[in-house]
């Protein structure tokens, strides 16, 4: 009997498809952009945004959707602001978000077992094989809509991505396609957070970019590659971790690298 | 009414001020050199013709329903970053997004636009390669192309010949005076005088303050040619 009669596996497979899609489009940009630093970030701050919905006993992505994206929000003001040193203020919100989230969880949880809930979120443990059908219907709603977006706005995407100056000087609002981009962020983050932890995001995001990268050589190459690595990479580590009863998350990351892997030496036997 | 006219501008950054009292007007299918020394305030004044505020003073305003995006540009340096993964056709077409309106992708029309432009730069057959391994030169014809394709009305290049060999230089020049002779109005910034001499319809000499503003043949008796360009004819 094939694992995903079960409909815990299938809710998985599910939402771990759409994420690992959304968050490989979304990487593509953000590290052309030199805005992986704010993905990390903000994957810091959505962690401490789900502490204060333990603590609070709201549903977590009521808490963490709004504070992730006003986050994203400040954390672009600040890097577009070259009076501030953007890197330093970037890792002074992360850390601090990390920090307040532990101790809230530690002075107020609800829950006996504190540092196992703390590990979950961190890493991810195995929240994504206990998704109920209404967040799966969240995210595929959520998910649908970033993919949507950035297909419709994929030529502005490009432009905005390659050359600021030029968009911008031919009638082009950067500035607005900038935030789009942070708030499209910072809801995969939000979204991503349940498949691999907070911790981990990062990875997602910055991964399959990195690694399209090595053999690609146009945008649209390197945004399709990235994605089907991506899915590949989900729907393995998803596979794995079921077969092997190793945490989800750590599991796609480690594919991810992997691959990351294989293809720095296909690109360096290529150019030889 | 001209194409744009500038009353007493004065641009600088964070309120100190690099270039003052500018006053000129440019006119549909007029061929304007912008000439200094390095450090004037020519790039400052490109940005502040494209809307990048940097305006302390005056006034420019675009007359003859210019809109910003009729503009296209050619920047005087692009760093694109070492890595960054894009072909040429990519780079061509993204400067066809200014008439894109709400569509989401490019119309066959558009597409043709940029083929035609390609090929008059001569980089048709490098359309499908990687922009970050062709040579200075052939960036900057594609750069080039990218900007025709976004130009309506109005074509701005900043040093567009920096770095190019002497052919393709006198290549360019001559491309740009065709573009312009098509109906295309041209502000070109260059440190090359003898270029804008023979090619140029006006000339604005910048220094601190405006030097000269005037058509060419005016500038070639002024005594600011004299100075700056006397070892040439
Ligand atoms: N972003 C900036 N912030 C502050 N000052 C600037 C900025 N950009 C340029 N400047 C200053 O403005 C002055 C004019 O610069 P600009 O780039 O306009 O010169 P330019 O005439 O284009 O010179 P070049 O021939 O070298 O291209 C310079 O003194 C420069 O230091
Ligand atoms: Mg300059």
């Amino acid at each position: 009997m094939s694992i995903f009669s079960y409909s815990f596996v299938q809710n998985a497979m599910i939402a771990g498809i759409l994420i690992s899609l959304c968050s490989a489009l979304l990487g593509v940009t953000l590290v052309l952009k030199r805005y992986s630093m704010i993905g990390d970030g903000l994957s810091h701050v959505a962690f401490g945004a789900m502490a204060i919905a333990a603590v609070l006993g709201f549903a977590p992505m009521a808490v963490t959707l709004p504070v992730t994206i006003a986050a994203a929000v400040i954390l672009l003001g600040i890097t577009d602001n070259s009076k501030i040193k953007g890197d330093a203020a970037i890792a002074m919100i992360s850390v601090g978000a990390l920090a307040v989230g532990y101790l809230l969880l530690n002075l107020f949880s609800p829950s006996a077992n504190v540092s196992s809930d703390v590990c979950s979120s961190l890493f991810g443990s195995s929240s994504i094989l206990t998704l109920t059908k209404g967040d799966v219907i969240i995210c595929t709603v959520l998910a649908a809509a970033v993919i949507l977006v950035f297909v419709f706005l994929y030529h502005r995407i490009f432009s905005v991505t390659f050359d600021e100056a030029f968009a911008n000087a031919t009638g082009t609002n950067a500035k607005a396609y900038n935030m789009l981009i942070a708030v499209i962020t910072a809801i995969v983050i939000v979204l991503a957070m349940n498949l691999v932890g907070a911790l981990l995001i990062s990875a997602l995001i910055i991964f399959p970019a990195l690694s399209a990268m090595r053999i690609f050589k146009s945008f649209t190459s390197v945004i399709i590659s990235a994605a089907v690595i991506s899915v590949v990479c989900a729907v393995g580590g998803i596979f794995a971790s079921v077969l092997l009863k190793t945490p989800v998350g750590s599991t796609i990351v480690a594919a991810n690298i992997i691959v990351f892997a294989v293809f720095t030496v296909i690109s360096k036997i290529k150019s030889r | 009414m001209a194409l744009i006219e500038c009353k007493n501008v004065s641009l600088g950054y964070e309120g100190k001020p690099v270039v003052s009292h500018l006053d000129f007007t440019v006119n549909q299918g007029d061929y304007l050199c912008i000439i200094g020394e390095n450090g004037s305030g020519k790039t400052t004044l490109m940005k502040a013709l494209l809307g990048q505020k940097n305006l302390l003073n005056g006034s420019i305003e675009f007359g003859d329903g210019l809109k910003q995006s009729d503009i296209g540009y050619l920047p005087q340096q692009t760093p694109v970053q070492k890595d960054f993964p894009a072909s040429v056709k990519e780079i061509v077409y993204s400067g066809c997004l200014n008439s894109l309106g709400k569509r989401p992708f490019y119309s066959s029309k558009q597409k043709e636009k940029a083929k035609s432009v390609m090929e008059k730069l001569g980089i048709i057959d490098l359309s499908t390669c990687c922009y970050r391994e062709l040579s200075g030169g052939q960036q900057q014809r594609v750069l080039l192309a990218r900007a025709l394709c976004a130009s309506k009305k109005l074509l701005v290049l900043d040093e567009p010949v920096a770095g190019l060999d002497p052919r393709i230089t006198q290549n360019l020049y001559h491309l740009i005076r065709h573009i312009n002779e098509d109906g295309l109005t041209i502000i070109m910034v260059s440190h090359d005088i003898q270029a804008a001499a023979d090619y140029a319809s006006h000339i604005l000499h910048v220094s601190r303050t405006p030097l000269f503003f005037g058509a060419k043949n005016d500038y070639l008796k002024s005594d600011v040619f004299r100075e700056f360009g006397g070892g040439v004819k």
